[in-house]
């Protein structure tokens, strides 16, 4: 793990750039993170990181877009079109979540 | 007398059961399996299924024959739990009240959740190997193939041996390669993950695995349907990967009545502690293997070593005491990677797969990370030891908990580090 400053903060990052630490992360570098990708951020932007970062803090993981959609109540079309091409991997990060993972 | 239900009798139901046995005074508890049928299914053989390497009747036994004899199995469909009366109901209307329970009816492959999938083409050009329909229908496919464009995806994750589909498709390329009609092949690899290997230090060992092989890959591929005229994946952001032979790894879904009975997430998952399996909302429940929500693989072998320490917990559990003992999400697989080969991993919640050798430091025999026929051999005997030493409940001269002694953990500082690229 590396370290690197975000909007002033430093934070503990991978060597993909995803935040490690979960209370390192505020809104502030959640809009920085977005800038960084692209995304500009609106109230249905928050809607689903503010539920990525209450369910990561109850499940211990980052939930998946079928979880986003069923437990959160936003559908994976729209998810799509609010990160788009990359919906699980943009939201993880502007979240400051780890990434979907696999087993190798 | 006390009664433990445990619903399933697969992998993780026949285990805790034959442990539980021989643990629980047979005076003071009863321990009765409900179960569909009498057909227990090896299913890490479903993956050979479609190459021929394994026939049907290797991977199947009777359920009651695996079962302890003093062990009360009874065939029936679960309708529903009623958690606060602590009753199992079944269609026929037959009732079970429990003073334990234990959920033990894994996943199933769903192609009804995916639209399109079960349209015209399925099990004509779209097929899958997850089930033992499945695999044997697709090895009937395979026999007469004269090649095109093989498509293997996966729907979404989690799933069932999380590494099934990458094998399956290195043993696709061997097996073409056999046949001599490897160049008649265009093999594609759509995933939902960011790539077909997401941990770093196995993804630099598999290298350009699929490279070699003339594999190509399709990451962060969300299916959202299949176009059954033009034969294609279609992705939600639009792409489109067309197939001559889709072999799919539908959605895996926990059983219908963990949903009805109010004990599920959005998969049918049952919510548990990760390190005792006991549910977060009764007391008087524990989900084992597949069908509960722990973020480790979903695996036999997870299922395994997480018995052995669920056992401990469950005598403390019924005795009022707290329980002590922590499962750390250990798991390990072989992945075969074609041509008589195989890698081993070993991993757990904490520590992702390392190189190194196991179960012995230094002496292996088995190398992490590393292809070898050793480990393929070691997988095949696998089917062998799944029989006759864990389904009985006997030990395995391996510990439940991972070990880090004799891998290379300094790899881990390494990749600490490397300069962070801050790009999504």
């Amino acid at each position: 793990m590396a370290t690197t400053t975000i909007n002033g903060k430093e934070v503990v990052v991978d060597d993909e750039g995803f935040m490690t630490e979960y209370d390192q992360w505020d809104k502030e570098i959640g809009s920085a993170l977005a800038t960084a990708i692209g995304v500009d951020m609106t109230d249905d932007h928050w809607k689903v990181i503010d539920f990525l970062r209450e369910d990561f803090k109850v499940k211990g993981e980052t939930p998946t877009i079928r979880r986003v959609s069923t437990a959160g109540g936003v559908d994976t079309k729209t998810l799509f079109q609010l990160f788009p091409k990359k919906p699980a991997k943009k939201m993880s990060y502007i979240a400051g979540l780890p990434k979907p993972h696999g087993c190798v | 007398m006390r009664r433990l239900v445990i619903l399933g009798g697969g992998t993780a139901g026949t285990m805790a059961a034959n442990k539980l046995h021989k643990e629980l005074p047979s005076g003071e508890w009863q321990i009765t399996v409900i179960d569909a049928d009498d057909n227990h299914r090896y299913q890490p053989g479903y993956l050979f299924m479609p190459f021929g390497t394994y026939t049907p009747d290797q991977v199947t036994k009777s359920r009651r024959a695996t079962l302890n004899s003093s062990v009360d199995l009874q065939y029936g469909e679960i309708d529903v739990v009623r958690p606060e009366e602590q009753v199992v109901a079944l269609t026929d209307g037959r009732e079970f009240g429990y003073d334990m329970l234990i959920i033990a009816t894994g996943v199933s492959p769903r192609p009804d959740q995916t639209d399109g999938m079960t349209g015209p083409e399925w099990k004509k050009s779209i097929h899958e190997f997850y089930s033992y329909e499945g695999s044997t229908a697709l090895a009937e496919k395979l026999k007469d193939w004269e090649g095109g464009r093989l498509v293997v995806n996966i729907v979404e994750m989690p799933i069932k041996c999380p590494v099934a589909p990458l094998e399956f498709t290195f043993l696709a390329d061997s097996f073409f390669k056999d046949k001599g009609m490897r160049d008649k092949v265009e093999m594609t690899y759509v995933t939902p993950l960011p790539g077909a290997f997401t941990k770093p230090i196995a993804a630099e060992a598999f290298g350009n695995t699929l490279d070699e092989k003339g594999i190509a890959v399709e990451p962060d591929f969300m299916l959202m349907e299949i176009d059954n005229e033009k034969k294609a994946l279609v992705s939600y952001d639009e792409r489109e990967v067309p197939f001559d032979l889709l072999v799919t790894v539908p959605l895996n879904m926990g059983a219908d009545f963990v949903g009805r009975s109010g004990l599920g997430d959005e998969l049918n998952l049952v919510p548990v502690d990760k390190f005792t399996q006991v549910s977060t909302q009764y007391d008087t429940i524990f989900a084992l293997g597949d069908a509960n929500d722990i973020p480790a693989s979903k695996a036999g072998s997870v299922a395994h070593f997480e018995i052995d320490i669920f056992v401990e917990n469950f005598l403390q559990h019924i005795k009022g005491m707290e329980m002590t003992h922590r499962f750390d999400g250990h798991a390990n697989c072989f992945i075969e990677t074609g041509g008589g080969k195989a890698m081993l991993i070993d991993f757990n919640y904490d520590y992702e797969p390392l190189p190194g050798k196991y179960p012995y430091a230094g002496v292996g025999p088995m190398a992490l990370l590393k292809e070898s026929r050793v480990n393929h051999l070691g997988k095949l005997a696998f089917r062998w030891v799944y029989w006759n030493i864990l389904m009985p409940g006997r030990s395995m001269p391996v510990p439940p908990l991972m070990s880090l002694k004799g891998k290379k953990t300094e790899l881990l500082d390494q990749e600490e580090k490397k300069e962070p690229a801050l790009s999504a």
